[in-house]
């Protein structure tokens, strides 16, 4: 444990019981989930409303000898925004706009506000977010802290590099500004550094310019994994988005078959009404599937589609129907394009009892191919199907807990059975072998089964150390902490 | 010390086993241990707590000395050791005392340190563990309850009482949380070879505090609401509580 235990405080006002710290209203106490629901701890909850409310609250971490962490929209796969049996702050009441310049699409938020709120904000000035997650319901302050990406990362890197600046508060109160030039070495570690340095308490992001509330989008299916490589290499440099879905089911030579789809922006003119497709009630994603079924229950049609006949039903039919159309150009609303995630609310309830978990490796251009085929085939034989997996290119960054490779991640959703549960760890250890002996990373907010010395070898003891020192100076001590954190480094 | 998992995904099992230091209690917690649970054992005999340490599984048992009679420790207690374990899956109350009671003997000092320890703090602890249950919409809280229990009888009026005021105590915990998905495991041993025993006029079919804690742990894997262990005290059970109070009151029993 922390060192953290030993702070007490003389200013309690308990009878002597033998502890002299303060103990916390269990009014607080709340079961807190993985955006999975797979993984789950019980933690003191917090939702300040301003930032004094939120120095309150570490002073009350002190006193009461627990860990403090953070929350945002709660989308992480895994542990990293729990901290069981100890304090955990939800950002999401700190949702000001705080600055905007439609003029050069600079703009200051507090942590709390989402993807959907910023898109929502900016678009009608002609603006984009530069970076994506596949759900609008996470916030600008999480995203900042695992550094998260979209489906053009290749191109413009992750969230972190369109961050210009950003308020910090360290646990002492203090606060810090950090950009490229100040503090350089803290913004690019709390950038990634998944809330164990200190609180975004505002930031400051570049928004993209566009030209029309559409993009380019074609699609066209991919006999095999070679072919999903080859059209990345071919289409990357003239794409703004392209994002390949995978299907896991195929074996052999159709083995990584699937589809691409790629998206460009409309440059100055293409589009012959843009005030009318940027506005607010054209960019959509609408109540219906197919305008008659309503998104809200689609979860319960899913169920029967996650057991492994269901898995290949699937899989097969959508490569089918891909596959039938041939290669398809189409214009769609942005909101469309990125939000597949928010097209059925609560689809992780087609996962329960237990819930589902993403793994997801980062592996260089050199060795990915060979080593996404071994990890396919690998659950195929495991006959642990996955029900999505989507890939993607990515190009490093300069962030010190970056997990971003000149290469491909690969996604895969996993559902979690009372009789699979095991066998799912035993695969992520096999899969873990394959990601490291090919030079791949990984990343925190996907995580839920990493182990230390697996994080160790990929991120390497230095930059560990690093990484240490900079806590130590931000959070001498060491009050922030998740499960993720206390899995991952607090050995 | 943090015995929080490493591994989320893996099913967790944090226990508390309180009144730990022998009899069931111990047996239990040993057991536990050596299926995989961590297990906070509370216990007020100190040496017989760093007994368990030196288990063969004893890094999975942490040592928590108190005396379940101090009932103002409890919630600062049970915060630590929730905190100790990263969470909490299971609690036993396996805490209980039986002094020697005379026939004509009415001896408020022993009998208030029954209701203490046998009741009392039970409802302490097991007040802590229901809230958090709740709010975790799972959990298990398991009484060790007794035979005794089913009826007031002659030779020990006072112990009858608290182990039938926490079989009502431990039905009504039973039947507040189990739409919360809470599982309340009453467990009712006959005679079991401890302390507690010692005092005990006539006893038959005396089973081993291993084996006591084997059958309770089968229990509780099979999430069964009451039990007696052995299963053939429940017909003792039934027959004695049947017994019409008119004949009742004439035995000697």
């Amino acid at each position: 444990m922390t060192n953290v235990k030993s702070i007490s405080t003389p200013h309690n006002n308990r009878k002597a019981t033998g502890h002299d710290v303060t103990r916390l209203s269990d009014g607080h106490l709340e079961k807190v989930t993985s955006w999975g629901e797979a993984v789950s701890g019980m933690s003191y909850v917090y939702r300040p409303s301003t930032v004094d409310a939120l120095q309150d609250i570490l002073m009350l971490a002190r006193r009461s000898g627990r860990t403090v962490g953070f929350r945002g929209g709660g989308n992480s796969y895994g542990d990293a925004a729990i901290n069981s049996e100890n304090m955990l702050v939800d950002l999401r009441r700190l949702k000001r706009i705080l600055e905007w310049n439609p003029a050069t699409g600079r703009i200051r938020v507090e942590p709390g506000v989402t993807l959907a709120e910023l898109w929502q904000y900016v678009i009608e000035d002609g603006w984009w977010p530069p970076v994506a997650t596949g759900t609008s319901m996470t916030t600008i302050g999480g995203s900042a802290a695992m550094n998260v990406h979209g489906k053009n990362a290749y191109r413009v890197g992750p969230l972190g590099e369109h961050i210009l600046e950003f308020d910090l508060m360290l646990p002492s109160g203090e606060v810090i500004t950090c950009n490229r030039e100040e503090n350089q070495d803290v913004f690019h570690a709390a950038i990634g550094g998944f809330g164990m340095l200190g609180i975004f308490i505002s930031l400051t992001l570049q928004m993209k310019r566009i030209y029309s509330g559409l993009l380019d989008v074609a699609t066209e299916p991919k006999a095999s994994l070679g072919e999903m490589f080859t059209f990345f290499h071919e289409y990357a440099a003239d794409s703004d988005y392209i994002v390949g879905w995978i299907d896991s089911m195929a074996r052999g030579n159709a083995l990584g078959r699937g589809d691409v789809h790629r998206a460009n922006y409309l440059p100055p003119g293409a589009d012959p009404q843009p005030a009318q497709t940027l506005r607010l009630e054209n960019q959509h994603i609408g109540p219906n599937l197919f305008g008659v079924v309503p998104r809200s229950i689609i979860w319960l049609f899913m169920r029967p589609f996650l057991r492994k006949s269901g898995v290949q039903l699937t899989n097969w039919g959508k490569y089918l129907t891909d596959n039938l159309g041939g290669a398809k150009r189409y214009r769609q609303p942005h909101v469309q394009f990125h939000f597949l995630l928010d097209y059925v609310p609560d689809f992780k309830k087609a996962y329960q009892p237990i819930g589902l978990i993403q793994y997801q490796p980062f592996i260089p251009k050199e060795t990915a191919h060979d080593a996404f085929a071994e990890i396919l085939s690998l659950c195929q034989r495991r006959d642990l199907p996955n029900f999505l997996t989507v890939l993607k290119r990515h190009r490093p960054d300069d962030f010190l807990m970056s997990y971003a490779v000149d290469g491909f991640s690969m996604a895969m959703d996993f559902r979690i059975t009372r009789e699979n549960r095991q066998r799912l760890i035993w695969l992520t250890r096999e899969m873990d072998e394959i990601v490291l002996a090919a030079g791949g990373r990984f990343y925190f907010a996907k995580d839920s089964t990493l182990r230390a010395e697996t994080a160790e070898a990929f991120l390497g003891p230095e930059r560990i150390a690093q990484f240490r020192a900079l806590k130590a100076r931000c959070d001498p001590d060491g009050l922030l902490a998740t499960d993720l954190w206390r899995r991952l480094f607090e050995r | 010390m943090n015995a929080s998992a490493n591994h989320p995904l893996e099913s967790q099992r944090r226990a508390i086993v309180v009144g730990a230091s022998s009899g069931l209690g111990a047996a239990l917690v040993r057991l536990l241990a050596a299926r995989r649970y961590q297990v906070a054992a509370v216990a007020r005999r100190e040496s017989l707590l760093s007994a368990l340490h030196n288990d063969p599984h004893g890094e999975s048992i942490h040592p928590y000395v108190h005396d379940v009679t101090q009932f103002e420790q409890v919630p600062l207690l049970f915060d630590q050791i929730t905190r100790d374990l990263g969470g909490l899956d299971l609690i036993v109350y396996a805490a209980a005392v039986q002094p020697p009671v005379a026939l004509h003997e009415y001896n408020f000092a022993k009998d208030e340190a029954m209701l203490r320890t046998n009741l009392m703090g039970a409802v302490a602890w097991l007040n802590e563990a229901a809230l958090r249950f709740e709010r975790a919409r799972g959990g298990h809280i398991v009484g060790i309850s007794s035979i005794a229990g089913d009826r007031g009888r002659v030779g020990s009026p006072v112990y009858n009482t608290t182990k039938a005021g926490l079989d009502t105590y431990l039905e009504a915990l039973r039947n507040r949380l189990s739409r919360y998905g809470v599982t309340v495991t009453t467990i009712k041993p006959g005679f079991v070879d401890t302390d507690l025993l010692k005092n005990a006029a006539r006893t038959f079919w005396v089973i081993s505090p291993e084996e006591a804690a084997a059958r309770a742990y089968e229990v509780i894997q099979s999430r069964r609401q009451i039990a007696y262990i052995p299963p053939r005290w429940r017909f003792v059970g039934l027959i004695v509580r049947s017994i019409p109070s008119a004949i009742f009151r004439r035995l000697n029993f």
